[in-house]
């Protein structure tokens, strides 16, 4: 079954008195598979939020499809196998983390008994033990989300979906989520979250999904984005300069003297295997080899670069 | 039932909201102060506490249920902790309904404590506590439920400070019903005489729920008239509810 997935999904919103429509998704064509780790990605307005607005039920779809567990995104009885933790921690300040556990578990039908034995357990999980009689108005940003995770929990979901949970923790709450989201992976939870902090996506996904101006730009394993911006290799050797330019035919890459010695950037991988064989029977002795990849920051920038390129380039 | 939790968690959010505590010492000390009110009368003391006593318990109740009942549904939105809730398994007509409930057990709380602290007044004085004072104490609850439901319903499509409006609008004009009804009907023109008609047929007419007279004038209240009454009341606020329901149930939470 698939936990999550949307087709060409969009969401129009009027604002404004005279009802100015705004787009905010256009058509998000997405699927998650059972047992994802999956991040969703994408610059402030997006659509992430919304995107997951509407699979939670909070929003209606102006058109397209969404589905969790195979059933539509309003469906009442499918919210049972999903936990759900929105953007900004707002929660019943009056409450207190044991109260507040208690309400949602609730709402989810849970008896007393395990109610209890699953709260202590939450709570134990998320570092709020002793916390556990405050009210949550005394709690910290980073407790609140830890509390917030918590409620997402409660009823042992399927599927977890997660609006920017790394925002506004330092970076060992960070961790401290990370390992609890790895921990779900573990169980075979489904994962599903939006994210800006890609460090930590890349460290805790399988898979990406990229969006920009309501439109899904790329989808697939984080291992395959990455090599996708894979740029070749930096060499550097040492020997006679001159000789370099008719090395090969056709050349390939930028060379650089510097104080190491020479520094050959090159982009395409044939190059590369092509040079290591030649560069020693020509007297250049070679210092050292290394891959050039770009990190997922960087890639992740050059994609919406690229994409909002295209589209300027399609209005003109 | 998903009802109960909503319900609950709604009671406790009122009954630790400082504004409660403070709207409820006020209205007290108005209703101990008829004491010193009393003794400014001759023989008609009785008569003066009663009314006054009533008075007071009728406008705490209505502030209480517009301005906690409006804050309730508009926190949740404000604060978002609507998401958490709405993305649980639980329809959203049983949000809208244990947000109800929890408001008019708040509401029931408070007049309790109100009503009792009229009734010691009374007591005080070596009044006669007839059926009818409780009658109208009841009539001021069944008031409270239609005021209630109106701020949900207004509630679930505005702004706070709109929907306070239109229900104190409503509450001055649900008093005043009868009378425009009476006054148009003088008018020579037909249009106002529809017009003031249709307002009083559309609107809740709120003297329905006051028996203040009733009370003072220590009269009887007809059994066909409570039956009536509480037709009258629940019906409108059921009329309220499913009309905040159909709109809470198409509504986007941005």
């Amino acid at each position: 079954m698939i936990p999550l997935a949307a087709d060409n999904l969009g969401k129009v919103f009027a604002t404004g008195i005279k009802g100015d429509k705004v787009t905010a998704l256009k058509d998000l064509t997405l699927s998650v598979k059972e047992g994802d780790v999956y991040g969703l990605l994408g610059p402030n307005g997006a659509g992430k939020t919304t995107a997951i607005k509407i699979f939670m039920g909070l929003l209606y779809p102006s058109w397209g499809k969404a589905e969790v567990m195979g059933r539509p995104c309003w469906d009442v009885e499918v919210k049972q196998r999903v936990g759900f933790l929105p953007e900004g921690p707002y929660f019943y300040e009056y409450l207190s983390a044991q109260e507040f556990l208690h309400f949602y578990g609730q709402l989810f039908g849970l008896e007393r008994a395990a109610r209890t034995r699953r709260i202590k357990k939450l709570l134990t999980l998320v570092g709020l033990d002793e916390f556990r009689k405050l009210k949550l108005r005394r709690y910290s940003k980073g407790m609140l989300q830890r509390i917030g995770l918590a409620q997402a929990l409660i009823n042992d979901p399927e599927l977890v979906v997660l609006d920017e949970p790394m925002a506004g923790l330092d970076p060992l709450g960070r961790k401290q989520l990370a390992d609890i989201i790895l921990g779900l992976k573990e169980k075979g939870k489904t994962i599903f979250f939006s994210s800006h902090i890609l460090a930590d996506v890349q460290r805790i996904c399988n898979r990406i999904a990229i969006v920009n101006r309501g439109s899904l730009i790329f989808q697939g394993s984080v291992k395959d984005f990455l090599e996708e911006g894979s740029q070749g290799a930096q060499i550097v050797v040492e020997g006679p300069e001159k000789k370099l330019s008719g090395l090969i035919e056709g050349g390939g890459w930028e060379a650089k003297a510097a104080a190491e010695g020479i520094t050959l950037r090159v982009k395409d991988q044939h190059v590369v295997d092509k040079l290591m064989a030649t560069l020693p029977s020509q007297g250049f002795r070679v210092k050292s080899l290394m891959p050039i990849k770009d990190s997922l920051e960087e890639l992740f920038v050059k994609a919406i670069d690229a994409s909002e390129s295209k589209l300027a380039g399609g209005k003109g | 039932m998903k009802l109960y939790p909503i319900c609950i968690n709604t009671f406790r959010e009122t009954v630790r909201d400082r504004i409660l505590y403070s709207l409820l010492a006020f209205a007290l000390l108005m209703i101990g102060s008829t004491v010193y009110l009393a003794t400014l009368t001759i023989a008609e003391h009785v008569k003066l506490v009663t009314d006054f006593g009533l008075a007071a318990i009728s406008l705490f109740g209505v502030i209480v249920a517009i301005f906690v009942g409006i804050g309730l549904v508009f926190k949740e939105l404000d604060k978002r902790t609507i998401y958490t809730v709405l993305s649980k398994p639980i329809p959203r007509y049983e949000f809208v309904l244990g947000k109800y409930l929890g408001l008019l057990l708040t509401l029931l709380v408070n007049l309790t404590i109100m009503a009792t602290g009229f009734i010691l007044v009374l007591k005080l004085f070596g009044d006669v506590l007839t059926p009818s004072l409780f009658w109208a104490i009841y009539f001021i609850y069944l008031e409270l439920m239609v005021i209630t439901a109106l701020t949900i319903f207004f509630s679930s499509f505005t702004t706070p400070t709109l929907s306070a409006m239109f229900t104190l609008g409503l509450f001055v004009i649900g008093h005043l019903s009868l009378d425009l009804k009476l006054l148009g009907a003088k008018s020579e023109s037909l249009m106002v005489r529809y017009l003031s008609k249709l307002i009083y047929y559309s609107l809740p007419n709120l003297e329905n729920f006051n028996l203040k007279g009733v009370v003072v004038y220590q009269m009887s209240v007809s059994p066909e008239k409570i039956l009536l009454v509480t037709g009258y009341g629940l019906l409108y606020v059921m009329v309220l509810l499913v009309l905040a329901m159909v709109i809470f149930q198409k509504r986007d939470f941005k």
